[in-house]
């Protein structure tokens, strides 16, 4: 069965039931990930980034969340129709995710090995009641996943409690544990974001590699451009539950179409010199009570009577590279 | 609240407070979040009833007389009715009278316990968590003898060292509450005189007293409020417990704990003189605990030790 | 290797924690009250007489040589005498203290049988009904003294149901069984002897209830919020992510994390609950060291006193020494940092 396309969600649209009401995070949102393609998802904290990736990996929790529209079709099969059984089957082996943060995504009370083993263990079909089998096989491939993200003296770091390893050999665990089933597409949420800068380098560096060489799909979420810069081929940048642009990552960095990923940029500091970074006025809005139509307009320089009426579709201004802007569409003039 | 980090605002993160000022805005915030809790509202509401009766116990009460020795002998072991709400006792005395006084007792407890253990656990837990070393070993090590006997059983060897009165009983468990109140501001203060408003006060020459009363006692303002009154809850406990064993409240001065000990002798025909001081009991001790919880969720205290 | 480690500074710590508590209860059992001997023989003794006490109590002494020997003493089981029943406080102590753990103990089982699962599913299932039912549990486990379930619960089940009996460990028609242990569950199930075993659990049920009840409230909330702080752990989620199922998650990757934070302090339960022995034994006229003790107190019997006084405080010291080791084994992250 191959569709196409690895990931493709269409027009997904994800609220949450709180005390405040609900909050409508997600406006339907539309993104593709093809196979072997390394896709980029920018965005500010607070975006609906970790949401997306959630409802992908079909963790989100529902209630409080709920799905009114929308569809995320993960190599051909619809996750959100999936049975609690079927996500199990594919988790790990086919779709596997990269944490946020090493420090807590590793359970403090348990070695390495033996949350490693029992990854390896479910993957094989193992339903956790009898006895552990294949036990030197898992080891071994264990042992091999270790050494395959470049960690010394895996048997050690096997008897090793989370806590006596740094934020990146825990890392770099977390990595081993997230490809040791041989998944065909990956989720990573800002994988360097809670180490320091060198380390999270090499981090990317070698994600980067074991990815390509695997040939893995990837989807890295992060709010750091010179990540997206560095690792993707391709880029959607997001803005409070919608997606404001989509273009090859290249052509992002040099002619940024939608008014806030221009204001992205112009936030971004550069070491070339130059003006001083400016700032993109207001800040993300409130979701129990997000503005109308596009939800960026209240913060928009080139703000039009339409951006907040109806919400904008994808406009193509290139062949690659779509526009949720009205200033790109048929009834809006041109910039 | 799982999920997005956008689905809440930047609420939980800790502040930390510089001033007392700081301290009573922290309150004002807190009361606008107390008024809108059911629960806390309702623990505030009982408790501060039992305060004002206790206080007018003697204008409120029917027969205020019957607090002490009185007799009549025509009206024993009455059911409860009309004119006693909750019975009469083994001499005639009237039961709703005897449990109102036998509230002021118990909150005159209250008081002069924390009273007298707060400022000297308080004080010491500063010292312990400021100074680290030797004094805080020997502090610290002190607390942990006096944690190792259960209160109660505490509270009685040292009441057995004298003639049985409540102001004795009030010493000796005061004389052992100090030690939570040491160990819960100690653990504040030593985690927070790392922080960086702490460094700059020795920095400009501040002295030891005022970088401890006026910079890290605001800080501990808030756990302090809800151990306080979680606390005074608690100490009610241990007091109507002594009592019940016949070292607290002596007859015939009505003390609840005293109550429902001559009163089991009476089970179960003679009921309402166990159940009536018994809700009564129960009745404050909620009180205070909704109360402090309440003051917990209101103030953001998540110390450890409470 | 480490573990060593961690295991010798805890007992070191312990230890230190008895000889503090045995020089305290010396200050309040000897020093504070007076003279013990004129205590003990009334206001109307001869000089002589009390004179000769003291001698014989040793009391003569420097009080840091009568610490010394009374410790000495402990060494080898010798409390002194009780002025109450003239025998060796050490067989007094002997004779009750096994009702009083049975009792106890028993209550430790309340609290771990409906306190530890009602709070994990109060935690799994946060703002159901059930957890909503958790905390009225724990308010009113708080906010009732011992003494009043106690009391409460005989009205109920036994003047009012006629279910449960109302006072002491067997019925007076059952015959014991012989006795082994000391613990009449024990000694019975030895013994074979069902019947026996039938009437001590019953007779148990009521009073061990009376002294656990805030044990299983605190416990249920601090489980409670232990579970659905660990809920909201990444690892759970990634644990989930890698392909391990729900179930298998739950119960190996939750719970154990879980089940720290109301370890360490059922140190502190159990103290609480010998506490309220204290007052449960009285209500349910339980032969246990409670009973015994009150007595002393109110009879001032000082070697009586001190003695239930050290027992208590070792009782205690042994179960947090046990407690603290085993979190220490569960918990990493306890050991660790006590090495750094």
């Amino acid at each position: 069965m191959t569709h196409p396309n690895m990931l493709e969600i269409r027009d997904l649209h994800v609220y949450f039931r709180g005390y405040e009401g609900v909050s409508r995070v997600l406006d339907g949102i539309s993104l593709n990930v093809g196979r072997g393609e390394r896709v980029g998802l920018a965005g500010e904290t607070g975006c609906g980034k970790t949401v997306t990736m959630k409802t992908v990996m079909g963790v989100l929790k529902i209630p409080p969340a709920m799905v009114p529209h929308g569809e995320v079709i993960l190599d051909g099969q619809n996750v959100l129709e999936m049975s609690a059984k079927q996500l199990l089957q594919i988790k790990g082996t086919r779709i596997s995710m990269i944490f946020q943060d090493p420090m807590n995504a590793l359970n403090p009370v348990f070695m390495v090995g033996e949350q490693l083993y029992d990854v390896i263990r479910f993957a094989q079909g193992d339903s956790g009641t009898g006895r552990k089998r294949f036990g030197t096989e898992i080891h071994d491939r264990a042992i091999a996943a270790l050494e395959e993200v470049r960690l010394p003296d895996p048997e050690r770091i096997l008897r090793s409690y989370p806590l006596e390893l740094s934020g990146g050999m825990r890392q770099r665990v977390l990595i081993a544990m997230a490809l040791v089933n041989g998944p065909s597409f990956l989720i990573a949420d800002e994988p360097q974001t809670a180490l320091d800068v060198t380390i999270g380098a090499q981090i990317l560096d070698l994600l980067s590699e074991l990815v390509r060489t695997k040939g893995i799909s990837v989807l890295l979420i992060t709010h750091n451009l010179g990540v997206i810069q560095e690792t993707t081929e391709r880029v959607y940048v997001m803005y409070a539950g919608q997606i404001a642009e989509t273009t090859p990552t290249p052509v992002l960095f040099k002619n940024p179409k939608h008014p806030y990923s221009q204001g992205l940029l112009a936030s971004v500091p550069r070491l070339t010199g130059g003006e001083i970074a400016e700032g993109i006025r207001g800040t993300v809005p409130d979701y129990t009570v997000a503005p109308s139509g596009c939800r960026f307009h209240p913060r928009c320089d080139y703000v039009m009577s339409i951006c907040s009426q109806r919400k904008p579709p994808s406009f193509p201004v290139e062949p690659d590279h779509y526009v949720g802007c009205w200033l790109y569409g048929k009834e809006g003039g041109s910039k | 609240m799982e999920a997005d980090e956008s689905a809440l605002p930047l609420e939980g993160s800790k502040i930390t407070i510089t001033s007392w000022m700081a301290f009573k805005d922290k309150i004002g915030r807190g009361w606008y979040r107390f008024r809108r809790n059911p629960i806390s509202l309702a623990g505030g509401s009982m408790v501060l009833l039992v305060i004002l009766l206790a206080i007018l116990a003697p204008y409120v009460t029917p027969y205020p007389r019957h607090a002490g020795a009185f007799t009549d002998f025509s009206s024993t072991f009455q059911a409860p009715s009309g004119s006693h709400w909750f019975g009469t006792d083994e001499v005639g005395r009237d039961v709703f009278t005897r449990v109102i006084f036998g509230y002021r007792v118990s909150l005159m407890m209250a008081v002069v316990v924390l009273g007298l253990s707060v400022p000297f656990g308080v004080f010491l837990g500063l010292v312990a968590g400021y100074f680290s070393g030797r004094i805080e070993t020997v502090i610290m090590r002190t607390t942990d003898i006096f944690l190792a006997l259960p209160p109660l059983v505490m509270a009685l060897a040292i009441c057995s060292a004298f003639t049985p009165t409540i102001e004795k009983a009030m010493l000796a468990v005061a004389s052992i509450w100090w030690t939570w109140h040491c160990r819960l501001i100690a653990g504040i203060t030593r985690s927070i005189k790392t922080e960086e408003f702490v460094q700059a006060s020795q920095a400009i020459g501040s002295s030891h007293a005022r970088i401890l009363f006026k910079d890290i006692l605001p800080n501990c303002a808030s756990a302090l409020m809800v151990k306080i009154t979680l606390d005074a809850g608690f100490v009610i406990l241990v007091g109507a417990g002594l009592s019940f064993l016949g070292l607290g409240v002596q007859p015939p001065k009505p003390g609840l704990g005293t109550m429902i000990s001559y009163g089991a002798q009476h089970l179960p025909m003679k009921w309402w003189l166990t159940v009536f001081p018994s809700l009564a009991i129960f009745f404050l001790i909620l009180g205070f605990n909704l109360l402090g919880d309440g003051l917990r969720d209101m103030l953001d205290v998540e110390a450890e030790g409470i | 290797m480490k573990f060593t480690y961690f295991f010798t500074r805890r007992l070191f710590h312990s230890i230190l924690v008895l000889v503090g508590l045995s020089i305290l209860i010396f200050i309040i059992a000897r020093i504070l009250p007076g003279d013990p001997a004129r205590l003990a023989l009334g206001p109307f003794a001869s000089k002589e007489n009390v004179a000769h006490l003291r001698h014989e109590m040793g009391m003569d002494k420097p009080l840091h040589l009568q610490y010394v020997a009374y410790i000495k003493g402990i060494f080898h089981g010798d409390l002194g005498l009780s002025f109450q029943t003239r025998r060796s406080v050490s067989l007094d102590i002997a004779h009750y203290l096994p009702a009083t753990i049975e009792l106890v103990m028993a209550s430790i089982v309340w609290v771990l049988v409906i306190g530890v699962p009602f709070g994990v599913l109060a935690g799994r299932y946060k703002d159901s009904w059930l957890d909503n039912l958790s905390r009225v549990v724990a308010f009113i486990g708080v906010a009732v003294p011992p003494f009043v379930v106690g009391l409460m619960g005989q009205l109920i089940f036994s003047y009012g149901l006629g279910i449960l009996p109302t006072t002491g460990r067997l019925s007076l028609l059952m015959p014991p069984p012989p006795t082994r242990t000391g613990f009449l569950i024990v000694d019975s199930l030895i013994a074979g002897n069902f019947t026996a075993l039938g009437d001590a659990f019953v007779h148990i049920l009521l009073p061990s209830f009376a002294i656990a009840m805030t044990g299983i409230g605190q416990i249920a909330r601090l489980t409670r919020g232990s579970v659905s702080d660990v809920l909201g752990k990444d690892y759970i989620e990634a644990a989930r992510a890698f392909g391990i199922p729900d179930r298998y998650v739950t119960f190996k990757y939750m719970l154990k994390p879980s089940f720290i934070a109301p370890l360490t302090i059922l140190g502190l339960t159990f103290a609480s609950e010998l506490g309220n022995a204290f007052l449960v034994e009285t209500v349910f006229g339980w032969p246990g060291m409670a009973k015994y003790g009150i007595r002393a107190i109110l009879r001032k019997d000082f070697n009586a006193i001190m003695g239930i006084v050290l027992i208590i405080g070792l009782a205690f010291v042994v179960v947090n020494f046990i407690v603290d080791v085993l979190a220490g084994y569960v918990d990493p992250r306890i050991r660790i940092r006590e090495e750094e």
